[in-house]
């Protein structure tokens, strides 16, 4: 039976509502359950997932709805219940604590938020660009964790924000850490002199985590947004960011990572940092560069460039650090032939790509289907993150059901030799995403065991012993359920390939003189210089971004944001109006 | 006066709310000073237009209560009759310059409290406070209730009349409420210190009036004693006297009247001067007295949202921390939240009452019906509840909001007024 309750004016963030109905859908004798908002798209999902019922048609966009399919209509106060407790835990996220403020509009936000340097936005990206504008007007950096912008918006968003010498940074900018504070999902990573700009987010958190690792610390990781080195944007924000960093006294070593860039934007780039005095390493995933240049490192893993810029910090000489992998004995059966990532980084994902096609000769002429970063021959890799798998539902970061069930798949076929993860910890991701994978993983060695079969899975812990997930725990979980556990990802995938036997070597880069430069003026704007110190922000959209910067010593002012005019467009147009429109005509 | 833009406008409504400064003059019969009540049967209700067949059981309780009051007939049945034939002519209290608690219903010979904003030099008009428990507002209309209405006609308006003419300029009621507010009231769910303090005014006065029989004395100031809520209609004529003294500027979107009839809710904004929009009432939430539940609930019914227009009620309820729990807000700092969420639909604050629990920030001042429908905040009103059934009187007490639709009929008809298509 379907039960429909709306919840009148009741607005709640879509991640809020998702962790909401995961936890609804544990109550025994609850067949199934959505909790949304009484949007048109929403209520298109209710019908896919077959929780349509007539009653919703009643539901606005502010309206909570949820629909509920049980038998025993007793449940319904159980569950009315639930909702109110997890709602109230919600709103409690330190809302009395000293260091947040709460509004729920703009001109408390600003008059609240008067120093605070950057807003960040994670509310849903049709609403997104209106609202960067604004924050841009008062003169805010913006750090724009929402996506689904139009790259028109973030090109017209991005000059605006250059002109007025302010930091864009997104949109769909999903790590960053300013002035040692962690903004949206972040390691917590030691406060050091290297600093990081980079168009991907779990790029640099891989990047932070390790040089953290490895004894470095980070002044800043400045996220870009993926699309920043298109050649619509042209790498506005990374060129701004590495300006900024080139003048800030705090940072001795900048490292920049991307996906693979247009190649205009990439010479811009590539000349911008060789114009800058502080040494630079890049990576520019998918390249594999053969040499570096004095001043100008290339790295092709994420794991190298972390190595090569605390080494520049140490004042080492750059070289490949050496590993030996500890190969475990085994024998795979003749079928057993093919790697399966099931990643939740996306950029984790794309490097392990790389390197099994590498590995593995694996053509170029196999372009992978939706949903797969790589699917040539038998071998698969899959970011969990990609849109198909999250579409109403949480990022794998946060929710392991998806990842779970693939886990399943690919361990019961008994062509499936390896299987590469990930655990992304920190502020954001999964309180104990080891627990939650380690049975499923545990289960499918034993079933591959009774099957004379052995399965390798082979995964890396992406975060630091600062982070609220207790790493050790972490890792710990992880090996005792049988997984190889690796210092990054590019070992990990390595030792997937050793015991392919098909090993890769690590070459040696030669160290060439420095190319030709066009001279570049870098004068980063005041505005720019204050992000390096700054302290306050104001937190547009989901609260537990605020937890992350209080626990720094940062200040935020918690804004919770809904459409204006609960998404009426007519009564927005009239808002609108009535703000420009002169009396006494 | 013209003004260049609508924060403009608005400032200067806010401007007048702030200069207001509302005196109490005289208690008076209801028709010495409302014309319209003189010409035949002729009843006063509370909120928007309404007729008698869509009023709520309880109003419609306190109509016949009235009939009874005015002696147009002898039987409940009569009266009812009369009601239902139309005899009766019904007339909002606030298309009279009046406003009247819970169902308002006022007639000729009810006495009627007057106070007149210096300011603008306009006048309003309430009902004074019956007491508790079995009274008219709530839609009783036994022996007891006729009496006691008729005590207040005969013995306490005269009594209190006779005591304000002693004072050359009535009594200033600014500083009543800015006293009261820093002893715990918020003027509308708590009107005690206000009371007691306009008792301690009075007191004196009244036990000088040496022509009046001493008994006479006596009841009067034992009633205001008795009476801790006496001090809320007050704070009603007052907060309408300067909402109206305000909103003769007609431009702008600040909301000038709220108001509810127990089947519409009813706001008003500056720029369209008398025109009321309208949307289904909702029914209060809050706390009952024992033996009730929200299913013996009627609707939210009153003027007394006049009150929340100004500044105070629900919008100050971080003012009166002993009420936070009785209006079923979870303690101070649900009390806190409120008064905080309500600062983002207002323009400013009132200098001239500032709260002491609120760090000493002025009551909210000028509600701008933009902001509203913007945030889809609603402005939180403090509120008794009656029994849905007439003549059993008040069951609780607690909070409701307006309807959202009012104030989007509200700001779409202004910015058509201004020139807006769709």
């Amino acid at each position: 039976m379907l039960h429909t309750i709306i919840k009148a004016n009741s607005y709640q963030d879509s991640i809020v509502l998702m962790l909401l109905t995961n936890k609804l859908n544990t109550i025994d004798g609850v067949h199934n359950v959505s909790v949304m908002m009484g949007t048109p798209a929403n209520k298109d999902i209710f019908k896919t997932g077959g929780l349509y019922t007539d009653e919703l048609e009643k539901a606005s966009s502010n309206d909570m709805v949820i629909v509920l399919d049980i038998e025993d209509d007793s449940l319904i106060d159980q569950v009315l219940s639930e909702i109110n407790v997890f709602l109230e835990e919600q709103t409690k996220g330190g809302g009395d604590g000293a260091g947040e403020e709460v509004a729920k509009t703009w001109d408390k936000a600003f008059e609240l938020g008067k120093e605070a340097g950057v807003a960040v936005f994670s509310i849903p990206g049709t609403h997104a660009a209106l609202e960067i504008e604004r924050a841009l007007d008062e003169g805010k950096h913006v750090f724009c964790f929402s996506d689904n912008v139009a790259i028109e918006d973030e090109k017209r968003l991005k000059e605006k924000a250059h002109e007025a010498g302010l930091l864009l940074m997104g949109p769909d900018c999903g790590t960053g850490i300013i002035n040692g504070i962690p903004v949206a999902f972040t390691n917590a990573v030691r406060k050091g002199k290297i600093g990081v700009v980079g168009a991907s987010g779990t790029g640099i958190q891989e990047v932070t985590t390790i040089i953290h690792k490895l004894g470095g610390g980070v002044t800043n990781a400045i996220g870009t947004g993926g699309r920043d080195l298109k050649e619509e944007i042209g790498g506005i924000t990374l060129k701004d960011s590495i300006m900024t960093l080139e003048k800030d006294p705090n940072t001795e070593v900048i490292v920049v990572i991307s996906k693979p860039p247009a190649p205009q934007v990439r010479d811009e780039v590539l000349n911008l940092l060789r114009s800058i005095s502080k040494p630079a390493v890049t990576i520019f995933l998918g390249e594999k560069p053969d040499a570096h240049e004095e001043n100008l490192y290339r790295a092709y893993t994420l794991e190298e460039a972390a190595q090569i810029a605390v080494q520049l910090l140490n004042k080492e000489a750059v070289t490949p650090r050496k590993e030996s992998l500890n190969v475990p004995a085994h024998t795979l059966k003749p079928e057993q032939k093919y790697v399966k990532g099931l990643y939740s980084g996306g950029t984790l994902a794309y490097e392990a790509a790389m390197l099994i096609k590498e590995g593995l000769h694996l053509s170029e002429g196999e372009h992978a289907p939706e949903g797969f970063i790589l699917k040539n021959q038998g071998h698969e890799i899959i970011d969990l993150g990609d849109d198909i798998y999250t579409q109403g539902k949480p990022h794998p970061m946060i929710d392991p059901t998806k990842r779970k069930e693939m886990l399943e798949e690919v361990g019961k076929d008994p062509e499936t030799a390896i299987i590469l993860l990930d655990v992304v910890l920190g502020y954001g991701s999964h309180a104990n995403m080891a627990q939650e994978l380690a049975p499923t993983i545990k289960e499918l060695k034993v079933q591959a065991k009774n099957q004379g079969r052995e399965l390798f899975v082979i995964g890396t812990v992406v975060g630091t012993d600062e982070d609220t997930q207790d790493i050790h725990e972490q890792e710990t979980i992880m090996k005792e359920a049988g997984v190889i556990l690796c210092d990054s990802n590019a070992q990990a995938v390595r030792m997937a390939l050793a015991i392919l036997e098909h090993p890769l070597t690590v070459e040696v880069k030669e160290v060439l003189p420095q190319s030709a430069v066009t001279p570049v003026s870098i004068a980063p704007s005041e505005a720019m210089l204050a992000l390096l110190t700054n302290q306050g922000f104001i937190n547009i959209g989901l609260r537990s971004f605020s937890e992350a910067i209080t626990n720094h010593g940062g200040k935020v002012v918690q804004y919770d944001w809904q459409p204006i005019a609960g998404g009426n467009i007519t009564l927005q147009k009239a808002l609108q109006f009535l703000k420009k429109v002169e009396l006494g005509k | 006066m013209s003004y260049k833009t609508i924060d403009e406008a608005n400032q200067a409504v806010a401007a007048k709310i702030v200069a207001g400064s509302p005196f109490l003059l005289d208690v008076v019969p209801a028709k010495s000073v409302i014309k319209e009540l003189n010409e035949g049967k002729v009843l006063l209700h509370a909120g928007p237009p309404i007729t008698y067949d869509k009023m709520v059981d309880p109003i419609q309780g306190a109509c016949v209560g009235a009939a009874l009051f005015e002696e147009w007939c002898d039987t409940e049945e009569e009266a009812r009759e009369m009601l239902e034939s139309g005899e009766v002519k019904l007339i909002p209290c606030h298309h009279v310059n009046a406003v009247g608690p819970m169902g308002g219903i006022t007639s000729a010979n009810m006495a009627v409290l007057v106070v007149e904003n210096k300011t603008d030099g306009n006048r309003a008009f309430c009902t004074m406070n019956e007491g508790i428990g079995a009274v008219l507002r709530f839609g009783a209309y036994s022996d007891e209730v006729i009496t006691r209405l008729r005590w207040m006609r005969d013995t306490l308006a005269p009594v209190l009349s006779a005591a304000l003419k002693t004072k050359e300029d009535g009594l200033n009621i600014n500083v009543l409420i800015a006293k009261a507010i820093a002893m715990g009231d918020e003027f509308h769910q708590r009107n005690i210190a206000a009371s007691l303090a306009f008792l301690k005014e009075m007191a004196p006065i009244i036990v000088g009036l040496t022509d009046i029989d001493q008994v006479k004395r006596e009841e009067v100031v034992q009633f205001l004693a008795d009476t801790d809520q006496f001090f809320l209609n007050v704070m009603m004529a007052s907060a309408k006297a300067v909402m109206d003294g305000a909103r003769q500027i007609q431009e702008g979107t600040i909301v000038t009247a709220m108001c509810r009839n127990g089947h519409d809710f009813g706001i008003r904004i500056a720029g369209m001067g008398d025109e009321w929009f309208t949307g289904p009432v909702n029914t209060p939430q809050g706390l009952y007295f024992s033996g009730f539940s929200e299913s013996d609930a009627a609707p939210d019914m009153g003027d007394s949202a006049i009150t929340e227009t100004f500044g105070v009620g629900g919008m100050a309820m971080i003012a009166a921390p002993a009420v936070t729990r009785f209006v079923g807000s979870g303690g101070f700092y649900d009390a806190l939240n409120t008064s905080d969420e309500m600062t983002e639909i207002c323009i400013d604050t009132n200098p001239n009452f500032p709260v002491p629990t609120w760090d000493f920030k002025g009551i909210c001042l000028g509600i701008d019906a933009r902001k509203v429908v913007e945030t889809g905040i609603l402005p939180v009103i403090n509120t008794g509840i009656a029994n849905k059934k007439a003549g059993l009187g008040q069951i609780g007490a607690g909070t409701v909001t307006p309807p959202i639709d009012c104030f989007e009929k509200a700001v779409l008809a202004y910015a058509k007024k201004l020139g807006f298509t769709e």
